[in-house]
């Protein structure tokens, strides 16, 4: 790397003591890149063996990459930390002005440290950290409100990340979010947690850096050159049109969207909340992350009137994209579109992730079905939840933020914890105790959701895998999927360690990363990034076994064996096949 | 003379490609010599205000600069002279639109030139170079 890049630089950010420090981690960074690679080698050093997710030991870890900042589309924070969750690795994308924010405040990496005696929020505007005053803002349930405040509170607008949280963050919901932009969040894992167990709202981000590169005329022209095939590519006109909330209708014709808890896979009404319905009718604008062309991020508009006072209407903007329209539409058959988009909004309100909560509230409704939930005061879910009845399922997500009772507090632990107190384990979709995403695609994709470092579809893309193989079932052992489930993860920790977003891996083959990175020092080979991808999933798997994983003894839901996918009945040999050899490639990084 | 302009500001999706490619002109990566802005209306979801030189005729920024180091272009707007520079700021302040941004680098405003490399990369046609309606020139 370039010898004056600011990316060696990492913020220590100590909460307990009200420090900061910077230490330059060049080396870091020369050998793992940046973004994943350099956060999982921060978080091994930084999290003490064992650590209580929710207590000082365990920090926050943020990341961005050396391509943020100088090329389009590197526009993703990646947040490690020990999850609240899963009890292991937890690991978090988001986009909006969080990276490019961090990358000129002059940062590569910041690491929060410790946890304050009382409500705070961070402001570090270039090399200046301040730790204001929270108490005002603690206690405030709604994740907008808090956005409100610090945007007149702070200066830097356009240029800021305001990462903060919801009621959720602060009662330490396992699955709480971080939102930052509105609408853009750490999402899965429970970050929102653990910023809550810090006593800490919210982390606002600034700067207006320069960064030089090696030669300038080639940096532009090779910039032009990406940016032409970003605008010009078909695959990104997919998530510019529709946005991800495309695919809603295709994973449905397929059978391989999950819909009822996972009863089905096939959902009659999801012609009402596809994305060619919600565009149509309440598309009301599409923003994007910074330096970021695309403009993925899809709002609807959702008009509702005052029940007290006639002509008076509330108007909102909520973010829609198709894991929240399988996870509250399909998996709790909620078909319409405004009542979709009104319980969205509450999610976002409170800061929950959108999946683990929909995933743990249809693991609820079943539950009540059977009658495994008992129905007094103190242990009971005190409403009767229905399939597709949205008020009773908002009144849920209140609850599911304020816990009122034993069953919430189990609930907001996630479906693994809440199953194993009240029965219904056979049906509660968690994987490695992160909730089910939104595809039944077949083996691979389960497969990958049990072994993944994040137990999610961000992993090794398992739903892509499957779908390929749909052209030819032969290709569908346990062997073959598990070697492309993992060559998929090993690069996929590159991308994640330039923090370019998933959505772009088309435009960043090897050879556009190699140029990239060549006009900011980066001397490397197709071979280095081969292996420092494997190094980088060696050393997360390092922290996964190192805090108890072992995929060898993981559960599978029992549900992923009854539901017919597009390979038909998954068999649970060829799970375990799977895993098996999974295992067998991941001793060997 | 042509100058920038803003053609539809709701067209702006706030993707701030504009930003990183008025730095570019200089060689660099990164934001500091950037002349244009583009921040939320007070929350994304309200989109966006996009804040570029509006190359005055009779500029404001000039009018207070103790060391002549803003010249008036012909055209509109102004051209900075570094030398003469001596980073006071008053022509930051005297900016009506708040269209001059600053250069921390180099403790110098960032002046909008009106050359257009932005519009290349903005792929939304929210901006673009026109030529000055009745030609321009310089007010004294």
């Amino acid at each position: 790397m370039i010898n004056e890049d600011p990316l060696r630089n990492v913020l220590y950010i100590d909460l307990s003591k009200r420090s900061f420090w910077i230490e330059n981690r060049r080396d870091l960074f020369e050998q793992y890149i940046g973004g994943t690679g350099v956060a999982i080698k921060l978080l091994q050093k930084e999290c003490r063996p064992n650590a209580n997710p929710l207590g000082p030991d365990n920090p926050i870890v943020f990341a961005v990459g050396p391509l943020t900042g100088v090329f389009p589309l590197a526009s993703k924070t990646v947040a490690l930390f020990k999850s609240p969750l899963t009890g292991n690795l937890g690991e978090s994308h988001a986009g909006g002005r969080s990276a490019t924010a961090i990358r000129m405040a002059g940062y590569g990496a910041i690491v929060i440290k410790g946890t304050s005696e009382t409500p705070v929020y961070l402001v570090i505007n270039g090399d200046k950290v301040l730790f204001k005053d929270a108490s005002a803002l603690w206690g405030l349930k709604s994740s907008f409100t808090v956005g409100r405040i610090i945007r007149e509170q702070e200066d830097g607008a356009g240029l800021r990340t305001i990462m903060r949280i919801g009621g959720a963050g602060e009662k330490m919901v396992s699955y709480a979010c971080v939102i930052t932009e509105t609408y853009r969040h750490f999402g899965r894992l429970g970050l929102g947690a653990v910023f809550g167990s810090k006593k800490l709202k919210a982390v606002s981000v600034s700067g207006r850096r320069s960064i030089k590169v090696e030669t300038p005329k080639t940096y532009r022209e090779l910039y032009k050159e990406v940016f032409d095939r970003t605008v010009e590519s078909p695959s990104m006109k997919k998530y510019h049109d529709l946005g991800t909330a495309v695919n809603i209708s295709p994973l449905n014709e397929l059978k391989a969207l999950p819909t009822e808890n996972l009863k089905r896979s096939h959902f009659e009404e999801a012609g009402r909340i596809s994305g060619e319905a919600i565009a149509e009718k309440y598309l009301g604008r599409r923003v994007a992350c910074s330096h970021c062309p695309v403009s993925c991020i899809h709002l609807a508009t959702y008009r509702e009137p005052y029940a007290s006072e006639p002509y008076f209407y509330k108007t909102t903007m909520v973010g829609y994209d198709y894991e929240l329209i399988y996870s509250f539409g399909t998996m709790l058959k909620i078909s319409s579109p405004e009542g979709l988009l009104k319980t969205l909004d509450e999610v976002e309100k409170y800061g929950l992730d959108v999946m683990s909560t929909g995933v743990a509230l249809a693991w609820a409704t079943e539950a009540q079905e059977r009658h495994l939930i008992p129905n007094d005061a103190n242990n009971g879910a005190k409403i009767q939840l229905k399939w597709g009845d949205y008020n009773t399922y908002i009144k849920a997500i209140e609850y599911l933020t304020d816990q009122p009772n034993d069953f919430y507090k189990a609930l907001a632990r996630g479906v693994s914890y809440a199953s194993s107190k009240y029965g219904g384990s056979e049906f509660a979709l968690s994987f490695g105790g992160n909730e089910m995403p939104g595809y039944h695609t077949g083996p691979a994709a389960h497969i990958g959701h049990l072994i993944g470092s994040r137990h999610s579809h961000l992993d090794g893309a398992g739903y892509s895998v499957d779908q390929q193989n749909l052209k030819d079932p032969s290709k569908s052992t346990p062997e073959n999927i598990a070697k492309a489930l993992i060559d998929e993860e090993k690069w996929r920790q590159i991308l994640s360690s330039l923090t370019i977003c998933f959505f772009a891996r088309g435009i960043y083959d090897t050879d556009t990363v190699l140029k990239t990175l060549s006009v900011l020092g980066y001397k490397l080979t197709k071979d280095d990034l081969t292996r420092i991808g494997g190094e980088i999933l060696r050393e997360k798997y390092q922290f996964k076994t190192r805090e108890g994983f072992n995929p060898r003894n993981i559960t599978i839901p029992k549900r992923i064996l009854e539901t017919p996918s597009p390979h038909g009945i998954i068999s649970e040999d060829t799970i375990r096949k799977g895993i098996e050899s999974a295992t067998n490639i991941l001793e060997k990084l | 003379m042509k100058r920038l302009a803003v053609v539809d500001v709701n067209l702006c999706v706030g993707c701030q490609g504009c930003l990183f490619a008025c730095a570019r002109r200089f060689g660099d990566a990164g934001l500091s010599r950037s002349a244009i802005h583009v921040k939320s209306a007070g929350g994304i979801e309200r989109g966006f205000i996009v804040t570029v030189c509006r190359a005055c005729l009779d500029p404001p920024c000039a009018k207070v600069c103790p060391t002549g180091a803003l010249k008036p272009r012909a055209g509109g707007g102004v051209i900075l002279i570094p030398q003469k520079c001596i980073g006071c700021g008053n022509c930051k302040s005297a900016c009506t639109i708040n269209a001059i941004f600053w250069d921390e680098d180099i403790n110098k405003p960032a002046i909008c030139t009106h050359c257009g490399y932005c519009v290349d990369f903005c792929p939304y046609g929210v901006l673009k170079l026109e030529e000055r309606e009745g030609g321009g020139g310089i007010a004294t």
